[in-house]
């Protein structure tokens, strides 16, 4: 009796531990995959037709990872959206920056340290974009930072800083949610925002602002970040804010010692 | 009144000239009694040589520090040039500044430490004279207003005193011209915008006319009129009033009263962006919630509900833009603004 009993409670496993034996065999043999197809990747440049193995590989990524909340068949359910029609675009930029997987719920999905290989973060886009048509990953020379500057700026101005700030220092929006610094953030995911809009930013379609447009948008991005501010130290960017507390705290602080040893006798 | 006299005498080392009456003055009897001076404390500098002679190098050395505060400022001046990278003005402005600041700051506190320190340290009271002047100054200042009286002749010449009058009369009138000129009336300016029916909704900045199949769910436009980016004058005023904020929804999630069933086109809505709290550019779009968010004080509003406020100090909903699409499938506005766009006002 007292075996059965053993027996019983020690075949009542974690219920997550069947998942997860199925999710490591998955990426094992993924990875393996994924590295007897590297060398051919490798050579394909990034918007070339995915071949069908590294769909193949992506859909098996997808139904090990993502599936539980995206559905079978990327339909969605009621925890997480359609991915059919977001495109590969969207895909990376979620996956390269860790944002998915998701690992809490939240008023935001965080950056986390990233969880997949570029190779697998490749292949689930490659997957993503098979569905059906959607914006693809920006090219090299889409990215580049060699557009107008000026004009980028100025875009900047009228279509991010309300939310990201004059030099994209990042600032709050209603219940939690904020609009991330873009200080560090590569060109391309810089793109792949614009152009797919993730989370609770609007989309910035082809129409909307142009691929010359957003090149120069990125230029700007990278000028400000490069080039030092000529008017002294910027305080993280954060403006009147900052810079007040600044002056009210060490400023008025320095005036008011003073202040007090002038005041004070000798000892 | 009989508070009078202490005031009057009090504690102080003189004998009033006069008798004073407090008036009408509420005057409270003082309860605490005046405490005097602190015991003198003399200090380390007068007690020990070695403490003295050390405050002495002290003060040396602030003024030391002030010269070569001096002599850095111009060595920074040779040693961060200006040139064309305006990068350069950082250092040059913030080490020049450094070296001014020590060479000033060097100075002061060489010279306080000084009168601190070293300087003669006795408590010195000095009473406050009396208001009021001596009988003989008093009737001394009458003398001379007097003489000064028939000299001029200022009572005397009834012409000349009018005719100064006048002018200090007239001499600020001009002001009320010129400070009616720092608000010519808007007449009805704060009521209209540059929308008028048929008017492209156009980029920010570019000015390029939008199309309807361009505005994809999710997605969000910064408008202007089509022609405000050609305008010669005004240009600001009217972008100003006229800024509008372009975004589809999926038209199931809209509530729309039956009056503006008419006023979007398949989901798309077009609304002002200006705050109607103090007119900050409300632009701060969420796709997913469709909160539109006012950065200057966090007025929020619900695009599906006709931007009704929905936290935040403002009081009305953003006016909507009625729009259409025209033949060729751009998007146009119906008409103006139905309502005053931006704050209230008096009128309004």
């Amino acid at each position: 009796m007292a075996f059965m009993k053993r027996n019983v409670n020690g075949a009542r496993r974690h219920p997550l531990a069947a998942i997860l034996v199925i999710a490591a065999g998955l990426a094992l043999s993924g990875g393996g995959y994924a590295a007897a197809t590297a060398a051919v990747e490798n050579v394909a440049p990034a918007t070339a037709a995915a071949s069908a193995a590294q769909i193949d590989e992506g859909r098996k990524l997808f139904l090990s990872n993502c599936a539980s909340c995206h559905g079978k068949n990327a339909e969605g359910t009621v925890n997480a959206p359609s991915l059919i029609g977001v495109g590969a675009a969207s895909v990376a930029f979620q996956v390269e920056t860790g944002r998915m997987p998701g690992q809490a719920s939240g008023p935001q999905l965080m950056v986390k340290p990233v969880q997949f290989t570029q190779e697998q973060s490749d292949a689930m886009a490659a997957y993503v974009a098979s569905l059906a048509p959607g914006p693809a990953i920006p090219t090299a020379a889409q990215i580049a930072a060699d557009g107008d500057t000026e004009r980028g700026g100025e875009l900047f101005r009228i279509n991010c800083a309300m939310c990201h700030n004059a030099v994209g220092a990042g600032g709050a929006l209603t219940q939690g949610k904020y609009a991330p610094s873009l200080m560090k953030v590569k060109a391309e995911h810089i793109y792949e925002a614009m152009l797919t809009g993730p989370q609770n930013m609007p989309v910035f379609n082809d129409a909307n602002l142009t691929p010359t447009d957003k090149k120069d948008i990125i230029t700007y991005l990278a000028y400000v970040q490069t080039n030092p501010s000529a008017g002294g130290y910027e305080l993280a960017g954060l403006g009147p804010v900052v810079e007040g507390l600044f002056v009210w705290i060490f400023v008025l602080g320095f005036i008011i010692a003073i202040t007090i040893w002038l005041g004070a006798k000798s000892n | 009144m009989s508070d009078s006299k202490s005031i009057a005498s009090g504690k102080g080392s003189y004998e009033p000239e006069h008798d004073y009456s407090t008036g009408l003055a509420v005057v409270a009897p003082d309860k605490v009694a005046d405490p005097g001076l602190e015991p003198h404390r003399v200090r380390m500098t007068d007690k020990s040589v070695k403490h003295e002679k050390a405050a002495a190098r002290q003060v040396s050395a602030m003024f030391l520090a002030s010269v070569l505060g001096s002599i850095f400022s111009i060595y920074a001046y040779f040693a961060f040039p200006l040139s064309d990278d305006l990068g350069t003005v950082r250092n040059n402005t913030l080490f020049m500044g450094l070296g001014i600041t020590l060479g000033l700051f060097g100075i002061g506190f060489g010279a306080v430490h000084w009168a601190k320190t070293l300087m003669p340290d006795a408590e010195v009271a000095e009473e406050r004279h009396q208001t009021r002047g001596s009988e003989a100054v008093r009737a001394r200042a009458i003398e001379i207003i007097k003489l000064a009286d028939s000299e001029s002749g200022f009572s005397r010449r009834k012409l000349i005193r009018r005719s100064m009058y006048g002018a200090l009369a007239m001499f600020p009138l001009p002001a009320i011209f010129f400070f009616g000129d720092l608000g010519p009336d808007p007449k009805d300016s704060l009521r209209h915008t540059m929308w008028k029916k048929g008017t492209r909704l156009a980029k920010d900045p570019s000015g390029l006319p939008i199309k309807a199949s361009d505005v994809t769910l999710g997605s969000v436009f910064h408008v202007i009129p089509e022609g405000l980016a050609e305008l010669e004058h005004h240009k600001l005023e009217e972008k100003a009033k006229a800024a509008v904020l372009l975004v589809r929804l999926d038209p199931n999630d809209i509530k729309e009263s039956a009056e503006r069933a008419s006023w979007s086109y398949d989901g798309i809505v077009a609304y002002s962006k200006i705050c109607t709290h103090v007119g900050c550019p409300v632009a701060l779009y969420e796709q997913q919630t469709h909160h539109l968010l006012c950065p200057c004080h966090q007025s929020t509003f619900d695009v599906t509900d006709e931007c009704k406020v929905i936290f935040g100090p403002a009081s009305r909903p953003l006016p909507q833009l009625p729009i259409a699409v025209d033949a060729e499938g751009y998007l146009i506005a119906q008409s103006d603004f139905t309502e005053p766009v931006g704050p209230s006002f008096w009128e309004r």
